[in-house]
C-alpha cells in the first residue's frame, strides 16, 4: 500500500501532465531541502470500547519554501492530520520530521494558525501583546521583540491596531492578528488549519492574497488545510487531496499556474478551471468512498 | 394622565419609558425602598404590629441618628469590618492558591474531589461549639468561622475557572511552547479571573453573615454583639438601627465587588463594550 504513494504522488493524470515548476520534485530529495516530512502517519482514536481509525496512512513531504494545500471532504481527518503534524496529538504510528528532527511535541520551528481565531487570540491581551507573547516565551530581548511585532503587524496591514483588543476588531482583522503572531514567530513551517472558514467571501479573498504575499516576502514554508477546493487551487503550488476516513492521499496535484496570482485573472484562466474541475472530481470521488487502492468502503 | 391626550391612532406605538436604563433602575430601587419605609411607619401606627417589637421607621431613624454619634458604635463598626476583611482576605488567598493548585493537577483534583464535596456543605455555624471551646469569644472564633465559610465559595469557583480554559487557547499555548509558568500566568489565571471575582462576591457576602453571626451568638466584639446587647436590654429601636447598618454594609460590599469586577474584567464579554 505504501508503494502506491510515490506513483500517485508524482504522476499527474496523463492528459494533464505539464512541465512542473515545483522544486524538490524528486523522490530522493536531499534532506536539507525538505522542511517537513510526514511518513506513514496513522491515527486511531481509542474510545470507550471502540476504535475509530481516523487517519490510515499519510506520507508526503513539503520542500523548503513550498506552499502546499491539503483539501478533502469534511470528516476526512484534516484537523487530526494537522494536529498530528503540529505535535499536539500523539500518533498511533508513523512519524513527522521537521528540519530533520522527529516531532515528539510542539516543535520550535512551527507556528499554527487555527480556524477559530476568536478563541485562539487571548481576549485579555491587546493585539500587540498577543503577537509579542510567543516571542517573550522564546526569550527574545525587548527591542528585538518590538521590532518583530511592529514588522509583523505592518505586514498584515494592522500597524495602527496594536493597542486594540482582538474583540474590538472584525473577524478578518482578528485572523490577521493570528497570522501576524505566527509570522513574527518566524517558524520554519507555518501550519494553517482552515483559517478562513469563518470569514466572509470578500475578506477571505483578501486574506488569501495576504498569505501568498507573506509567503513570497518571507520565504516561509506553508501547509494550508482547507475544505475549499478553489482556495486550495488558488493558493497552492501543490494540492494534496485526501480520501474520506480512514484517510489516505488520493492524489498529489501539482498546480502549474503562474506564480503571480490574481483573484480575478487567475480564477478565470482555463487552467485554473481545469485544475479546479480535477480536484473537485477527486473530492466527489472521495465522498463516495473511492480509495486509491480500489478498496470500497 | 398623559396617555389620555394621545391620539387614537397611536395605540400601537411602543410605550417609551420616561427614564432609561440605569437611572430608571436606580429610581425604581429607591421607590421600592421608600415603600418599605412607609409601610414600616404605618404598620405600628395602625396597630397592626405591636410598636414594642416593631418600632416605626422614624423611631428606628432616630435610634440610628443617636448611634452614629457614639464612639462605641464606631469601635464596633470597625471591629466588624476588620474581622470581615481579614477573614475574607485569608479565604481568598487560601481559596485561590488551593484552587489553582488542585485545578492544575488532575491527580490532586481526583484525590480531593470527595473530601471537598464532604466538607463544603458543612454549615460554618456547626463549628461554633468547637471554636468556642478553643477561643471563647475572642476574634479568632469569628475568623475561623468566616474563613471556613468563605473558603469553599472561592475554592469551588476557582476550580471551575481553572477547568474552563478553552481547548483552542490551550492548543495555541502548547504550539507556541509556553512554559508551565507562562500558561499559569497568561492563560489559566485570566481564564479563571471571572470565576475568582464571582467567588469574591459570594465570599464577601457569606463572610459578613458569619462575622455578624459569630458576634451575635458567641459574643465576639462587633456590631453583632451590640445587636445582642441592645435586644436583651430592650432597646428595640436601636436593635433595628444596627440591623439597618449591617444591611447597608452588605449593600456597600456588593457594590464594591461589582466595581472590582468592572475594572478587572474589562476584556470579558460580560463587561466589555462594543467598538469604542
Amino acid at each position: 500500500m505504501t508503494s502506491l504513494f510515490p506513483t500517485t504522488r508524482r504522476t499527474a493524470p496523463a492528459d494533464r501532465t505539464r512541465p512542473s515548476t515545483t522544486p524538490g520534485d524528486h523522490v530522493s530529495t536531499p534532506s536539507s531541502d525538505v522542511a517537513l516530512d510526514v511518513r506513514a502517519l496513522k491515527k486511531i482514536y481509542e474510545g470507550a470500547g471502540r476504535q475509530v481509525e481516523a487517519v490510515r496512512d499519510l506520507t508526503f513531504s513539503v520542500a523548503r519554501g513550498e506552499l502546499v494545500c491539503i483539501v478533502g471532504p469534511s470528516g476526512a481527518g484534516k484537523t487530526t492530520l494537522l494536529r498530528g503534524i503540529a505535535g499536539l496529538l500523539p500518533l498511533t504510528s508513523g512519524e513527522v520530521v521537521l528540519d530533520g528532527a522527529r516531532v515528539t511535541g510542539p516543535p520550535a520551528g512551527m507556528a499554527v494558525v487555527f480556524q477559530e481565531y476568536g478563541r485562539s487570540l487571548f481576549p485579555w491581551l491587546t493585539v500587540r501583546q498577543n503577537v509579542e507573547l510567543p516571542l517573550k516565551e522564546k526569550g527574545l530581548k525587548k527591542a528585538e521583540r518590538r521590532e518583530k511585532v511592529e514588522a509583523a503587524l505592518e505586514a498584515v496591514g494592522l500597524a495602527d491596531s496594536g493597542d486594540a483588543h482582538p474583540w474590538q476588531l472584525s473577524g478578518g482583522m482578528q485572523q490577521r492578528v493570528a497570522i501576524a503572531r505566527a509570522v513574527a514567530y518566524e517558524p520554519s513551517v507555518l501550519l494553517m488549519d482552515e483559517p478562513f472558514a469563518a470569514v466572509d467571501a470578500q475578506t477571505r479573498a483578501d486574506l488569501e492574497d495576504l498569505v501568498r504575499t507573506l509567503w513570497h516576502r518571507l520565504g516561509v514554508t506553508v501547509l494550508f488545510v482547507t475544505h475549499d477546493i478553489e482556495e486550495a487551487v488558488y493558493l497552492g503550488q501543490r494540492v494534496l487531496v485526501l480520501s474520506n476516513r480512514p484517510t489516505v492521499i488520493l492524489e498529489d496535484v501539482t498546480v502549474d499556474l503562474p506564480d503571480v496570482r490574481d483573484q480575478l485573472e487567475t480564477r478565470s484562466t482555463a487552467r485554473f478551471a481545469e485544475l479546479r474541475h480535477h480536484v473537485y472530481e477527486l473530492v466527489q470521488k472521495a465522498k463516495k468512498g473511492y480509495r486509491p487502492d480500489g478498496e470500497a468502503v | 394622565m398623559a396617555t389620555t391626550t394621545a391620539p387614537a391612532g397611536a395605540v400601537a406605538s411602543p410605550r417609551r419609558p420616561v427614564l432609561s436604563g440605569r437611572t430608571r433602575d436606580v429610581a425604581l430601587g429607591g421607590l421600592g425602598l421608600l415603600c418599605v419605609v412607609v409601610v414600616l411607619q404605618i404598620l405600628p401606627a395602625l396597630g397592626v404590629a405591636d410598636p414594642t417589637y416593631l418600632p416605626s421607621s422614624t423611631d428606628i431613624g432616630a435610634a440610628l441618628g443617636r448611634l452614629v454619634t457614639e464612639p462605641e458604635f464606631w469601635t464596633a463598626f470597625g471591629q466588624t469590618l476588620r474581622g470581615w476583611a481579614i477573614g475574607l482576605a485569608v479565604a481568598m488567598a487560601a481559596g485561590v492558591a488551593a484552587g489553582v493548585l488542585i485545578g492544575s493537577v488532575p491527580l490532586l483534583r481526583a484525590l480531593t474531589a470527595s473530601t471537598v464535596e464532604f466538607l463544603r456543605p458543612i454549615p460554618s455555624v456547626a463549628l461554633i461549639p468547637l471554636v468556642v471551646l478553643v477561643y471563647g469569644s475572642q476574634p479568632q472564633s469569628a475568623l475561623i468561622l468566616v474563613v471556613y465559610a468563605s473558603f469553599w465559595q472561592v475554592l469551588v469557583q476557582v476550580l471551575y475557572g481553572v477547568a474552563d480554559v478553552d481547548p483552542v487557547v490551550r492548543d495555541t499555548a502548547r504550539s507556541y511552547r509556553f512554559s508551565r509558568l507562562t500558561v499559569l500566568r497568561q492563560v489559566v489565571w485570566p481564564t479563571a479571573l471571572p470565576y475568582v471575582v464571582t467567588g469574591f462576591r459570594l465570599a464577601a457576602a457569606v463572610a459578613l453573615i458569619l462575622e455578624i453571626t459569630a458576634e451575635l451568638v458567641i459574643g465576639v466584639p462587633g456590631l453583632g454583639q451590640r445587636i445582642g446587647v441592645s435586644q436583651s436590654s430592650g432597646a428595640v429601636a436601636t436593635t433595628y438601627a444596627l440591623v439597618v447598618v449591617v444591611g447597608v454594609i452588605g449593600v456597600a460590599v456588593n457594590v464594591l465587588a461589582r466595581q472590582v469586577e468592572r475594572r478587572v474584567l474589562r476584556w470579558h464579554p460580560s463587561i466589555r463594550r462594543e467598538l469604542p
